[in-house]
């Protein structure tokens, strides 16, 4: 595709908003894969090879960036010029750290006591909280995108607890 | 089940000129080839009526070569020329075969510590590639026989779990074999695409491919034609093999307990009792004790049997290994057990019962086996090389397959960054950004590896490259954007710049585990005859094809959206450039039709660009009511 100034939301058809239909986010992105996919173009020229293999990575891109919560909120930020600066900007509220610390003792004591229950227990809880913030988002990022962009940060925070209770998770079923 | 295609009398079937394409399954024990009759996949099979081929090479001498059912039966005899399992050592170095004392080959290590390893025979020092190459080719020659012409492509599978090295070293085979292939496509889903088209399945379906030496599981989401991998584990080095390995090591154990003078085996012995542990092995699924006796070649006799329950003993925990990536595919789908449709169960090695039976247990349901496990990896993927030549026009077949393994770079203290993580849909692309480390430093090296690991030493070296001509800079003021693109057939490309001077970085990848291009064009070059003349020949017929397939490619495109997307002039331009090559292309000067075909797919950048445009807004044209409704 020509480098114009697409992005996600428009190249998947849906508004440019943090509330979007999932199933049809899926739809068009199958859609749309179904004609510039590779596969499509094997026997083509090498000029169009070379389009479709870039336009369909460029797609799943766009794809998995709005498919998540967070990349999609990161995402919405980014089309307003804020940056969510994740890796620089970590002060974080009180309470919202000691849940974090709870959050990180429970899963130690879990993993030590091989309770992959407990560790299920956890994952579900962080859901939940997780859901919250994204409601709170979508309240505020129209608002108050400074605010919104801690919520982003936030939510990373979550996801990355998240993303460790699932490898000791993995581990522990090994 | 599709119907047959039966075309009016005097009537073309196609609209076009059906291309010949197939799907090649090459398996760890055995290889097939497929292809779509009639709107039919089918398995060909050899002239005594043989689907599959055993993946068996044997080197008679320096020219002689037989492969499949003939190799097989001599294997016993000549175990040091005759190269069973030449997968497994596909882009693997010495050091990465950990039972190579229980295989009777004479392994020899590649130039590198990490380079692939290689084989010595009576013919010489073989590549697992070259040996591969030998399997391919075979069934090359079938499927023209059967079809009668020559062969558009190939699709040819790989376990999903395969690493780049192996994917590179597979596709390499294929090059030495003269095979264009058309994709890499992953065994499970070429599997799924047979099931699912056969038996119009929807939902999730999970995918257990126990083959002859890998493990693979895969599980999809079929809906209207579009397989999408979810999620895929594996372990690219356990299968059927190690299921006769364990009965092996258990007969060496009852044969020493009861001699007293136990000679060590020789070459011939250990294949001799591979080959009857194997047999054992097949006996056992039907049957609830087998002998196993053999004359060894000391001349004392083997006599033992083996009983079912002794069996499940042996090789429980390798049936117990095959949950554990199952546990983890089924993790990063995000799924419970009761969201699975279906089970499918692929390859030989599923015939064991307690294999059958560890699978119902896991997943609470039946698991399905209404194709032929051998068979219907080829199968589908015989349906996927009909697709890829342009055989179907109602082309809603689409295959959404992803990365199995993260893709990281090494950072300070051996330590791995990833930067793109397994089971991401392909293609996919990811840039990094590198600074550098010392004032006026015009080059840096960056290390490649595959795995889910944190340490680099736990994973799989891919590639190291260099960075040269960087702009001396003041210290980590360059900006240096390296992208990491993963292709459909799940290889990796490099591409750097740096962005302050907008220098494009040269980026020269060394592959740890493959063939270098000098290796590759050497083998080529010694497959064919060493006479000049011919390999102008070849060079020449090699271009004009080239130009051919691109002219054709370019007139379609002409026909279907040149008056839309291009201007009188730029059409114009376009054709003059097409009869330029067209007229070259009736003389003999293969450089001069190399250099047009190259300048005529650069004319035409643009019209693929506004071409692939209109493709992604034509995919969503009328779709402005659905966005309303939100």
């Amino acid at each position: 595709m020509s480098h114009t100034a697409h992005h996600f939301f428009e190249l998947l058809g849906l508004p440019q908003q943090f509330s979007i239909d999932l199933v049809v986010l899926q739809r068009n992105y199958r859609k749309i894969q179904a004609e510039v996919h590779p596969d499509k173009f094997v026997t083509a020229t090498p000029s169009e090879r070379l389009q479709s293999m870039q336009t369909a990575t460029l797609m799943n891109e766009a794809y998995q960036t709005l498919k998540h919560p967070t990349s999609r909120a990161r995402y919405l930020l980014q089309l307003q010029g804020i940056e969510t600066l994740e890796d620089s900007n970590t002060a974080m509220p009180a309470d919202f750290l000691m849940t974090q610390m709870e959050w990180r003792e429970a899963m130690e004591d879990a993993q030590h006591a091989h309770d992959i229950d407990a560790l299920e227990d956890l994952l579900r809880t962080m859901k939940a909280s997780a859901k919250a913030l994204q409601e709170e988002f979508a309240d505020t990022v129209s608002g108050d995108p400074q605010a919104a962009a801690h919520l982003v940060r936030k939510l990373s925070f979550i996801d990355k607890v998240s993303a460790d209770v699932q490898e000791i998770i993995s581990r522990l079923e090994d | 089940m599709a119907l047959l295609q039966i075309s009016e009398p005097g009537m073309s079937a196609a609209p076009h000129q059906h291309r010949l394409a197939v799907g090649i399954d090459l398996g760890t024990t055995n290889s097939l080839v497929a292809t779509v009759r009639s709107g039919m996949s089918t398995v060909l099979q050899d002239e005594h009526g043989h689907s599959l081929l055993p993946s068996v090479v044997r080197y008679l001498s320096e020219n002689e070569i037989v492969v499949g059912h003939e190799a097989q039966a001599q294997q016993s005899k000549d175990p040091v020329n005759t190269i069973v399992s030449a997968k497994r050592f596909m882009g693997r170095s010495l050091q990465d075969i950990a039972d190579r004392a229980h295989i009777p080959y004479r392994f020899v290590a590649g130039d590198g510590v990490q380079s692939m390893l290689q084989i010595e025979t009576r013919a010489g020092l073989k590549s697992p590639v070259e040996i591969s190459a030998e399997i391919l080719k075979t069934l090359k020659l079938r499927a023209e026989k059967a079809l009668g012409g020559e062969l558009v492509g190939a699709v040819i599978t790989v376990p999903a779990y395969f690493d780049d090295a192996q994917r590179q070293a597979t596709k390499d085979a294929a090059r030495l074999a003269g095979l264009n292939v058309l994709r890499l496509l992953n065994e499970p889903t070429a599997a799924a695409v047979a099931y699912g088209l056969d038996n119009a399945s929807e939902g999730i379906y999970v995918i257990y491919d126990l083959g002859g030496g890998t493990f693979d599981i895969s599980i999809l989401r079929l809906s209207k034609g579009v397989f999408e991998v979810l999620a895929t584990n594996g372990d690219s080095a356990l299968g059927g093999d190690d299921f006769d390995h364990r009965i092996y090591c258990w007969v060496l154990d009852q044969v020493r307990a009861s001699q007293q003078h136990f000679n060590p085996l020789n070459e011939e012995d250990t294949r001799l009792l591979l080959t009857k542990a194997r047999q054992a092995k097949e006996w056992l699924t039907d049957n609830h004790e087998a002998q196993i006796l053999c004359k060894l070649s000391d001349g004392s006799l083997v006599d033992v049997t083996l009983t079912v329950d002794k069996f499940l003993e042996l090789t429980q925990n390798l049936v117990t290994k095959t949950l554990s990536p199952t546990r983890k595919a089924m993790r990063d789908a995000g799924l419970d057990i009761e969201a699975i449709n279906g089970v499918v169960l692929v390859g030989g090695a599923t015939r064991m019962p307690h294999i059958r039976h560890a699978v119902e247990n896991y997943f609470k349901q039946e698991p399905l086996s209404n194709l032929d496990p051998d068979k219907v990896v080829a199968l589908g993927a015989a349906i996927q090389a009909n697709v890829l030549a342009g055989n179907r026009s109602d082309d809603e077949l689409l295959l959404l397959d992803v990365t199995p393994l993260s893709l990281g770079l090494e950072t300070m203290g051996g330590l791995v960054e990833k930067v793109i993580p397994r089971n991401s849909t392909l293609p996919i692309a990811r840039a990094q950004e590198f600074t550098t480390f010392k004032d006026g430093q015009t080059a840096m090296s960056i290390h490649v590896v595959q795995g889910e690991r944190e340490l680099v030493s736990d994973c799989r070296s891919l590639a190291r490259f260099e960075l040269r001509g960087i702009p001396p800079m003041v210290a980590g003021s360059a900006r240096i954007r390296v992208t990491f693109q993963i292709d459909a057939d799940g290889l990796l490309s490099v591409s750097a710049r740096e962005q302050t001077s907008g220098v494009e970085a040269n980026v020269v990848v060394k592959p740890s585990y493959g063939l270098s291009e000098d290796t590759i064009t050497g083998m080529l070059q010694s497959s064919f005859s060493a006479a000049e003349s011919d390999k102008q020949a070849r060079a020449l017929r090699e271009a004009t094809v080239d130009a051919e397939r691109l002219i054709e490619a370019i007139q379609v495109a002409l026909t279907q959206d040149g008056a839309q997307l291009l201007s009188q002039e730029e059409q114009k331009t376009i054709q003059l450039q097409i009869q330029a090559l067209q007229a070259l292309n009736q003389g003999k000067d293969s450089h001069a039709i190399h250099q047009a075909t190259e300048a005529l797919n650069h004319a035409t950048e643009a019209f693929a660009a506004r071409r692939m445009d209109a493709s992604v807004k034509q995919a969503l044209a009328g779709q402005d009511v659905n966005t309303l409704e939100l």
